[in-house]
């Protein structure tokens, strides 16, 4: 049992959660994953990691409510406990000096883009950082993007906060105006590949963080397995960070979907139970 | 006098109409009546030759000798000395390749059902759960020993170890322990709740198991031995499945064995929507291999709602790998054998979602290495077949998680860790290796062998390191 020391409402559907697990922050690197579970009847999700304290052993998560799973662990409080965390996965981001770099968070994907922009600060880079959401509402962690960034550039689809439209728009901005050595992005299907169609005809090189259906994590049953430069590899042991301009994107995009329906009958299992508005039991 | 039944006795099963509508344990166990039936056509050989052929050197003619007395807490106890996972064994062990090979009365007629004995005492000691016990741990020698994977191999070693009075913790990567008899092997073959018992077993000689530890990423085998472990024993199995490398095997609907067993087994999608992970089960169903994976594979397809349940294989009947009793269980249920087939590429609609492969037929040619005949694709016999679901049973690699994060440990060429066979022994002091990363893709039995060879050397090394 996993204890959560600390939770932070971030929005009505995004949830930071700061979880006791020493052996995962020991070894945690920016660009690595937990598998959790929340309760015994559970299934394992991965959700990458946004923040560690080796200190305190803590790991912390960000989640966005779009399931059963995310919502029953977004009803969780401080002091209350998931059963199962396992990490850290998943190879670690290559940090190195290179210059000019951009990082690219969308929507939940602003928290795990954070440690590899503050790595990569760190390691001595000018960061250029670009966040976006569909909306203010799913904006978080302005602040401490900020503080790890040189310049930080912030916009929402519909315009509601920071420049109006998406990250792209920033990003091509960017790039025409400096020179830019890699790119990292996180975020949506849709967005990533979005990023990889912006920077492959500036043969800026970009890599993705894959976020496939997982089961185990480890390696051993192949779920999460995506097609890159033609070649399958598991995201799990072999990411998740890929080349995106090697990514197929439209597989990825089609393997995530596979379950849609599974997912709505759960959800619906849930209204009926929470006595909501569901009508699976009617004609 | 009983000595004269030719037969073993039957054991009883849940029929085949019902049993697929249920994920409950096809065979039922002997009753008392049966057992000791059974039981009295064992000759109680001075040199008995079944015990050749159990990898755990359980004394059968004794345990057999006990239960004839009635006496089934000395059984169990006899059994115990040697085989920490009973209730395992005497259902998942290929008997008629091992003790019962060998037993003579076999020469003239079938052998004794020694794994159908060795279940009845295991389950009539969780029936009888006061007269437990049956194990002894011996003087704490203050000795540390790390043992990562918690599967056959592992549980079998920390048993044995903590007898011998070495304080052991086992590190898991999963949430339960158990590994393939967890993950794998379905419901209706082991029951889950017999594997939690015997694990709960070994946890009462004072073996701590640590889930959710993936060693080679939260910490790796030199960190044990450089923190106060004075061994480590590696038991991670062959988890990495193999695939085709064939076009379309992306697409969604076609798993891999252990994503398919993993979902149905550990998660329990059998039970989706009350257990949260699903499965997905279309009216056709095919799996791609044919050993004892495939047949639980194909088993589960039809408990989760398959119409059709297809093995395919390229080979032909007589090489099938799986056991005869699986084998016959799902011609039972109805699952389909088509031999001398194999898929050479999968097709899906505009969502990427699997509806067919074409096939290719096979002949059979001269025998290869391993002694089977060769399959040689024929010509122009490809075709395609509506499938919407396929399930790749064919075999698994070594997983290399610890490997790579082990260096000096010296492997194969296949990535398996070489060890000398009669004690485990790795090319790192004071790392020891055993079951499926040793020897590849194998049975529970010879995993817990390995686990029982390694603990003894194991001890063996500690106590001369003093």
């Amino acid at each position: 049992m996993y204890k959560i020391v600390r939770k932070e409402v971030l929005s009505p559907v995004i949830k930071l959660f700061e979880i006791e697990a020493s052996h995962v922050s020991e070894n945690a690197k920016p660009g690595q994953f937990v598998v959790l579970r929340t309760d015994e009847k559970g299934e394992r999700i991965p959700l990458t990691i946004a923040d560690f304290n080796r200190e305190d052993g803590t790991v912390t998560i960000i989640i966005q409510e779009v399931g059963r799973s995310t919502k029953e662990l977004g009803k969780l409080e401080e002091g209350d406990y998931v059963v199962d965390f396992v990490g850290p996965l998943g190879k670690a981001t290559e940090i190195e000096k290179l210059g000019r770099v951009v990082c690219v968070g969308g929507g939940v994907g602003i928290a795990p883009v954070f440690p590899i922009a503050r790595a990569l600060k760190e390691a001595g880079n000018e960061v250029i950082s670009v966040i976006g959401a569909r909306t203010k509402e799913l904006l978080f962690w302005e602040e401490k993007m900020a503080d790890v960034s040189d310049q930080l550039y912030v916009c929402t689809d519909d315009g509601s906060y920071g420049h109006k439209g998406f990250v792209t728009d920033v990003i091509k901005q960017v790039a025409e105006d400096v020179e830019v050595e890699h790119v990292w992005a996180i975020g949506p299907m849709p967005m990533m590949k979005a990023v990889a169609a912006t920077t492959k005809p500036l043969e800026l090189k970009t890599t993705v963080s894959l976020n496939p259906i997982m089961l185990d994590g480890t390696g051993m049953c192949g779920a999460c397995r995506v097609s890159v430069g033609g070649e399958t590899k598991f995201a799990c042991v072999d990411g998740p960070e890929f080349d995106a301009h090697e990514v197929d994107f439209e597989l990825a995009a089609r393997r995530l979907a596979y379950y849609q329906d599974d997912e709505h009958r759960v959800e619906a299992a849930t209204n009926h139970s929470d006595g909501g508005a569901c009508k699976c039991h009617e004609k | 006098m009983s000595r004269k039944v030719k037969t073993k006795h039957e054991m009883p099963v849940q029929d085949s109409k019902e049993r697929i509508t249920n994920f409950d344990e096809v065979a039922l166990g002997y009753n008392e009546e049966k057992a000791l039936a059974e039981a009295n056509r064992c000759l109680e050989c001075k040199v008995p030759n079944c015990m050749k052929g159990c990898p755990v050197e359980i004394n059968i003619p004794k345990f057999i000798g006990a239960i004839k007395q009635k006496d089934y807490k000395e059984a169990i106890r006899e059994i115990k000395t040697k085989n920490s996972l009973p209730a395992v064994c005497g259902r998942v062990c290929p008997q008629e390749a091992q003790c019962e090979k060998y037993c003579v009365i076999g020469k003239k007629g079938d052998p004794v059902g020694i794994g159908r004995l060795e279940r009845f005492v295991a389950d009539w000691e969780f029936a009888n759960e006061n007269s437990s016990s049956s194990m002894e741990v011996g003087e704490p020698t203050g000795k540390k020993v790390a043992i990562v994977g918690s599967g056959p191999a592992g549980l079998t070693a920390a048993g044995d170890l903590a007898k011998m009075g070495h304080s052991v913790t086992i590190f898991e990567a999963l949430h339960v322990p158990g590994g393939v008899l967890m993950y794998g092997i379905p419901e209706f073959r082991l029951p889950k709740d017999i594997v939690q018992k015997e694990i709960d077993k070994i946890k009462e000689l004072g073996v701590d198991i640590k889930v959710n530890y993936v060693v080679g990423k939260a910490g790796s085998v030199k960190d044990f031995l450089e923190n106060g472990y004075d061994a480590v024993f590696v038991g991670t199995g062959a988890g990495l499945p193999y695939f085709m490398n064939i076009p379309g095997e992306n697409l969604n609907g076609v798993y891999s064995a252990n994503e398919f067993l993993t979902r149905t087994n550990l998660m329990k999608a059998y039970q989706f929507p009350d257990y949260l992970t699903p499965v997905k089960v279309g009216k056709r169903f095919a799996v791609i291999g044919a050993g004892n994976v495939a047949m639980d594979a194909a088993r589960c397809a039809l408990r989760l709602g398959a119409e059709e349940s297809y093995i395919v294989y390229r080979r032909s009947e007589e090489e099938i790998p799986a056991r005869a009793e699986e084998i016959e269980h799902a011609r039972e249920e109805g699952v389909k054998f088509l031999l001398l087939t194999s898929p050479v590429e999968f097709h899906g609609d505009e969502n990427y979602n699997l509806n067919s492969m074409t096939c290719i037929e096979y002949e059979l040619g001269e025998p290869d290495d391993s002694g089977r005949r060769r399959p040689i694709p024929i010509e122009g016999s490809e075709y395609k077949m509506d499938v919407e679901n396929v399930v790749l049973a064919l075999g698994q690699g070594p997983n290399p998680l610890v490997p790579s994060t082990t260096p000096g440990l010296d492997l194969t060429k296949k990535g398996n860790i070489l060890t000398n066979d009669e004690t485990g022994v790795t090319s790192i002091q004071g790392v020891f290796a055993g079951g499926d990363i040793v020897t590849g893709a194998a049975t529970v039995i010879e995993a817990m062998g390995a686990g029982k060879k390694a603990a003894r050397a194991i001890d063996e090394y500690i106590k001369s390191t003093n």
